[in-house]
């Protein structure tokens, strides 16, 4: 909830889009980052935070969440905020050519100028393939735990074999009436911390643990009433449930940005290369998000992107003024 | 030449005749004849993108690591015969797979 004034509104918070901040900083223009994932650094922290690349200039070799770290020491001087968790749902042209963008829990951001540094587009809940899932969606089917107390006293049945999977079996086991965990392996890989503290409540009979078993089905009134779980053999039991909660990661999707008006080809938004603008006046798209002819998908061309957007915007953000290019070596970084 | 029978998502079969010494990975080579393959990762079997089922000659595929077997988990439509491409080299000996792509989007 909230109501945000910025000169630019980026949507994304991975390297393109916190080093997008920078870039604007330099020219006196103030950001509000939006990201749909808890934290920063887009795919780098919530994929592959420990992975080596070898491909940033300067750097022989970073860590990815390293690389992230920096890129948000290398932007504090120009007091980003960020609106992080929130998906963006909406993004309006008003009449002066401003926008307000809309996100998911409200908050509403008022911008001389948008810039989409989206990568894949937003990390959305990886969902089982399983009839009439969506039409339980908030009736008993969810897809991460936001509020606990929701399923105290409950019987909720849980699915997946990762690390979410067990620790929110473990911390529903105090909260919820019962909880039932459904697995299609026979064993946990990923945590065997939590895999031990799992099997130990299985057979303490705090908890109920399916192994080598899908669930095929659901079924309920209005609301969840029970899941239908098929084992290895084929064979089929109910299972009363107030909750089904299946848990398999995060994917990206494009999501609601293929709505706003923007040419799209393949689940990526066309920009000119003169300054990475879109077909929309004041919409940008850097990084990943964008296609145009020789595009590769590096956090090295993302930043340059950043570059030649951030000179573009500026005569939006500052139509009276004339823009002079300076470098940073001779200036150096003068903040708000 | 390395034969591969893939079956895409739709449906349709393909065989692909792959040079042998191509020194790609599957789902670089599925990537390099067209195929929709968004590859997240990039390779890094974190991603899940490239999953494929092996219908045939998963007796001629390395064992799969735990990375990739983690990473197989968090695939709701997994099953027994689930890799994922990223992690199989295309080599001679790996002649007369046959997969079918799951996608990225499950």
């Amino acid at each position: 909830m909230g109501h945000i004034t910025t000169d630019i509104c980026i949507i994304g918070a991975g390297p393109v889009g916190l080093f997008a901040v920078f870039e604007a900083g330099l020219l006196k223009m103030r950001c509000h980052l939006i990201d749909v994932l808890p934290q920063v650094g887009g795919q780098l922290s919530e994929i592959y935070p420990q992975k080596p690349i070898y491909d940033i200039p300067g750097f022989p070799v970073i860590n990815a969440q390293e690389l992230v770290d920096g890129l948000i020491k290398q932007i504090e001087p120009f007091k980003p905020t960020f609106s992080l968790g929130e998906r963006v749902d909406e993004l309006n042209r008003l009449e002066d050519g401003t926008f307000i963008v809309r996100t998911s829990e409200q908050t509403e951001v008022h911008a001389k100028v948008v810039v989409i540094a989206g990568g894949l587009g937003c990390f959305e809940p990886r969902k089982p393939a399983i009839e009439k899932l969506e039409q339980f969606e908030g009736k008993g089917v969810a897809y991460m735990v936001k509020n606990p107390e929701l399923f105290r006293d409950k019987k909720v049945v849980l699915s997946g074999g990762g690390d979410s999977a067990l620790d929110w079996t473990i911390f529903l086991s105090e909260v919820a009436e019962r909880v039932t965990l459904v697995h299609r392996g026979d064993t946990f890989r990923g945590a065997p911390d939590s895999a031990e503290k799992v099997f130990a409540l299985a057979q303490s009979g705090k908890i109920d643990l399916v192994l080598q078993s899908q669930i095929t089905a659901i079924n309920g009134n209005g609301h969840l009433k029970e899941v239908y779980i098929t084992d290895k053999k084929n064979e089929v039991r109910a299972t009363e449930a107030d909750f089904l909660i299946p848990l398999f990661g995060l994917t990206p999707k494009l999501g609601p940005i293929a709505d706003w008006g923007l040419n799209i080809d393949k689940s990526a938004i066309e920009v000119n290369t003169f300054d990475y603008s879109t077909n929309v006046e004041g919409v940008y798209a850097i990084g990943d998000i964008n296609t145009y002819p020789g595009k590769l998908k590096l956090i090295l061309c993302g930043f340059h992107e950043a570059a030649l957007m951030a000179q573009s915007a500026f005569k939006h953000v500052y139509p009276e003024q004339k823009l002079s290019f300076k470098y940073t070596t001779v200036y150096g970084v003068n903040t708000f | 030449m390395i034969k591969i029978t893939v079956e895409d998502i739709d449906g349709g079969v393909q065989i692909l005749e792959v040079p042998e010494g191509i020194n790609l990975n599957l789902m670089e080579t599925l990537k390099a004849y067209e195929y929709d393959m968004r590859a997240t990762c990039g390779g890094m079997a974190l991603c899940a993108d490239c999953h494929c089922k092996i219908i045939d000659g998963a007796d001629h595929l390395p064992e799969p690591q735990d990375a990739e077997l983690i990473t197989l988990d968090s695939r709701p439509d997994a099953a027994m015969n689930s890799r994922l491409a990223c992690q199989i080299r295309v080599a001679e000996s790996i002649d007369g797979l046959f997969i079918k792509l799951m996608g990225h989007s499950g």
